[in-house]
């Protein structure tokens, strides 16, 4: 889960991470009132932030500095619902303003490939890292980092050795470091970055502006996490499916997916894709994995999903039963049929493969529900779906 | 003799007594797996009945090792349990530990990873199905009645996928099936997998199933372009896989430009290996080459 500015700010200051006073808005009266509050301590100047989960706000022109309570709230009227890349604005970060004199970069991460962490640093912070990492490779600090050890005070100050920060930083950034790992581990992040990362012209070293991700797969020991999820800016769709408990990812296209097994989905949208080339260009609605045990209820969930998702035209259901058996799934069909009654009003395109693939294919067969057609192969099922999406269109 | 997994291994199941692990014993036992215990303290001592015998559970990994001579270890415990699960067959010196569970913390898997490299022990999983070398020995939960010993390895992010697979192969047959797992992190990597094909005599082509997220598949296709010399055959799932989603498994993300299908397809592509568009048109491509 990526988290929002101001939720990763509460956390680097909830681990001793030194950042700046900034209180959330959602409306422009919030936003004077919290702007009231700050600029007397920040020297006069205050920033206004769009909270959205993708970067180039900036440029967007989602950033702005004011000078007054009148002028925050004018601001946080402009950002407030304005769209950057898709994401709505539902809320601004006032924040108290800094004199900046430099700009770094530290952030720690996963490193898939070496199957340990990794930190890295640099003393030119404020752009976008990948656009550093291409043009200045050399400028970017890589330090492998032992995920039973994680940053001590001696792995701190090799990581500022190599990124070779000044002499009267390197302190003060070794801390910040020491303070980040707390975040990364105490947490359960995947990801915690820092950019930038600055020192004032008082001489504070001060994260501006940071980026977290943590592991849903943690979620089981960090109850508090719950809360930092942002229900508002879910599909209403997906908010429905996670409340049943399935793996749903909500897509632009007329041909409802289902399948067991995340690979399998994945395969079978690109199937579909590919199938919909000669069919008017349909494509794939929805992503949704039923997983190993499919009971009639879940598939009817699953079912129900993607029959309320209005551009849906055809169902395509890919199942390979390994421990499932295709009977069971079958009678889930059925069920699922039977309890949806008059909602179920799309056609569905059904191919079963393995385990107990007759007796599923005969349980289909003698149901000769009207909607239900069944196909021999994966391709041939994508196709028929597809064919069908396209005709109803 | 195919790979990780022979006739002779001697196999543990960690979390036997669950409703998981006792249902996959089952199964494992009913494909001629040698499983000579199960592993849980509270029960140490009882025996289990399955519809092929008794199997024996032990307090420790280590007094199942002792009794049993066990090399193989397969965790089937719930995730909060997984790493002191994996450090105690690790401690107990299990050259190879197979992980099924699902929802491992990736912080977890990282420290029981790096520990048992440290010591040795090889790590499949987790969040994977396991493996199987047909006709001799299956860990995990692969079904063992789609397809029998053949000349063909396969290595897979996916489960399912690797299932499709070996179906659409099945009068072919696998000297052994591999599910490597889709989290993040993992123990054992498409090419440990490949290197261990290129030494098997009993392989003569090799299927390579990958999907978005990281740069496995990438990293392989070099490995591939350097060190192996027998034919691969790959496949890449989800072309049509929105960026910055997460698509059922932990690992299978495409951020920004990274991570995408087609950068995999294309590296595998330019390290020689035959990518299918399609399972069928992968198996295909497969056939053609072993005909």
């Amino acid at each position: 889960m990526d988290l929002f500015e101001y939720q990763a700010r509460d956390l680097f200051e909830k681990h001793g991470v030194p950042v700046l006073p900034g209180i959330v808005a959602t409306t422009p009266a919030e936003a004077r009132a919290a702007a009231e509050r700050l600029l007397g301590e920040s020297g006069g100047v205050v920033v206004v932030k769009a909270q959205v989960k993708v970067g180039g706000r900036g440029k967007a022109g989602g950033v702005k500095l004011a000078r007054s309570a009148d002028e925050a709230e004018q601001v946080a009227g402009q950002i407030l619902g304005m769209d950057i890349k898709g994401h709505t604005v539902r809320r601004v970060m006032v924040a108290a303003g800094a004199r900046i004199a430099s700009e770094y970069y530290v952030s720690l991460l996963l490193d898939r490939a070496n199957r340990r962490y990794l930190a890295m640093a640099s003393v030119e912070g404020g752009m976008e890292i990948e656009q550093l990492a291409v043009e200045r490779p050399q400028a970017l600090a890589r330090v492998a980092v032992d995920p039973r050890t994680g940053i001590d005070r001696t792995k701190a100050e090799e990581i500022v050795r190599a990124a070779d920060f000044d002499q009267q930083v390197a302190g003060q950034v070794v801390d910040v470091l020491e303070r980040l790992w707390a975040v990364y581990r105490d947490e359960d992040a995947t990801l915690v970055e820092v950019n930038p990362l600055v020192l004032t012209e008082d001489g504070d070293v001060i994260a501006l502006d940071g980026k977290v991700s943590l592991d849903a797969n943690a979620d089981f020991r960090h109850p508090d996490h719950a809360e930092l999820e942002d229900k508002a800016a879910a599909d209403p769709l997906e908010a429905r499916a996670k409340e049943k408990g399935l793996n749903y990812v909500k897509l632009d296209g007329q041909v409802g997916i289902i399948g067991n097994g995340a690979g399998l989905v994945m395969s079978t949208l690109d199937v579909v894709a590919y199938a919909g080339e000669g069919h008017g260009g349909v494509k794939p609605a929805n992503f949704l994995d039923i997983g190993g045990g499919a009971s009639a209820q879940v598939m009817a969930d699953g079912l129900d999903i993607i029959l309320s998702d209005p551009q849906v035209k055809a169902v395509f259901v890919n199942v390979f039963g390994g421990i499932t058996a295709c009977d069971e799934v079958a009678r889930g069909i059925v069920a699922a049929l039977g309890i949806l009654g008059d909602e179920a009003s799309k056609p569905l395109v059904v191919r079963l493969d393995g385990n107990n693939v007759a007796e599923g294919r005969r349980i289909l067969t003698e149901a000769a529900h009207p909607l239900v057609t069944l196909a021999d192969t994966m391709d041939g099922g994508a196709d028929d779906a597809a064919r069908l999406a396209s005709t109803a269109a | 003799m195919a790979i990780f997994l022979t006739a002779a291994s001697r196999v543990i199941v960690q979390g036997m007594t669950g409703s998981e692990g006792t249902k996959h014993t089952t199964r494992m036992l009913a494909s001629g797996t040698q499983v000579v215990g199960g592993v849980n303290p509270r029960k140490a001592g009882t025996t289990v009945t399955f519809p092929t015998g008794d199997v024996p559970v032990f307090g420790t990994v280590a007094e199942a090792v002792a009794e049993t001579g066990a090399d193989v270890s397969v965790v089937f415990v719930p995730p909060a349990f997984t790493k002191d699960a994996v450090i105690e067959a690790v401690d107990a010196r299990v050259p190879l530990v197979v992980v099924i569970t699902e929802g491992v913390p990736v912080a977890d898997t990282a420290a029981f990873f790096a520990y048992a490299q440290d010591n040795g022990v090889r790590v499949i999983g987790p969040n994977c199905p396991g493996l199987i070398s047909p006709g001799q020995s299956n860990v995990g939960i692969i079904p063992a009645d789609i397809t029998g010993p053949g000349r063909i390895g396969l290595v897979s992010k996916s489960g399912t996928l690797t299932y499709q697979m070996m179906y659409e192969l099945r009068d072919l047959g696998f000297s052994t099936a591999i599910g490597i797992g889709g989290d993040p992190i993992i123990g054992t990597t498409h090419i440990d997998a490949l290197a261990a094909f290129e030494e098997d005599p009993d392989t003569e082509a090799i299927v390579m199933i990958g999907e978005i997220g990281g740069d496995a598949e990438e990293r392989a296709a070099a490995y591939i372009r350097d060190h192996v010399t027998k034919p691969v055959v790959g496949y890449v799932a989800g072309f049509t896989a929105p960026e910055g989603r997460t698509m059922g498994h932990a690992g299978a993300i495409v951020s920004g430009s990274s991570g995408t299908a087609q950068a995999k397809k294309e590296a595998l592509e330019a390290a020689g290996v035959r990518v299918g568009k399609t399972p069928s048109e992968t198996a295909a491509l497969v056939r053609a080459l072993l005909s």
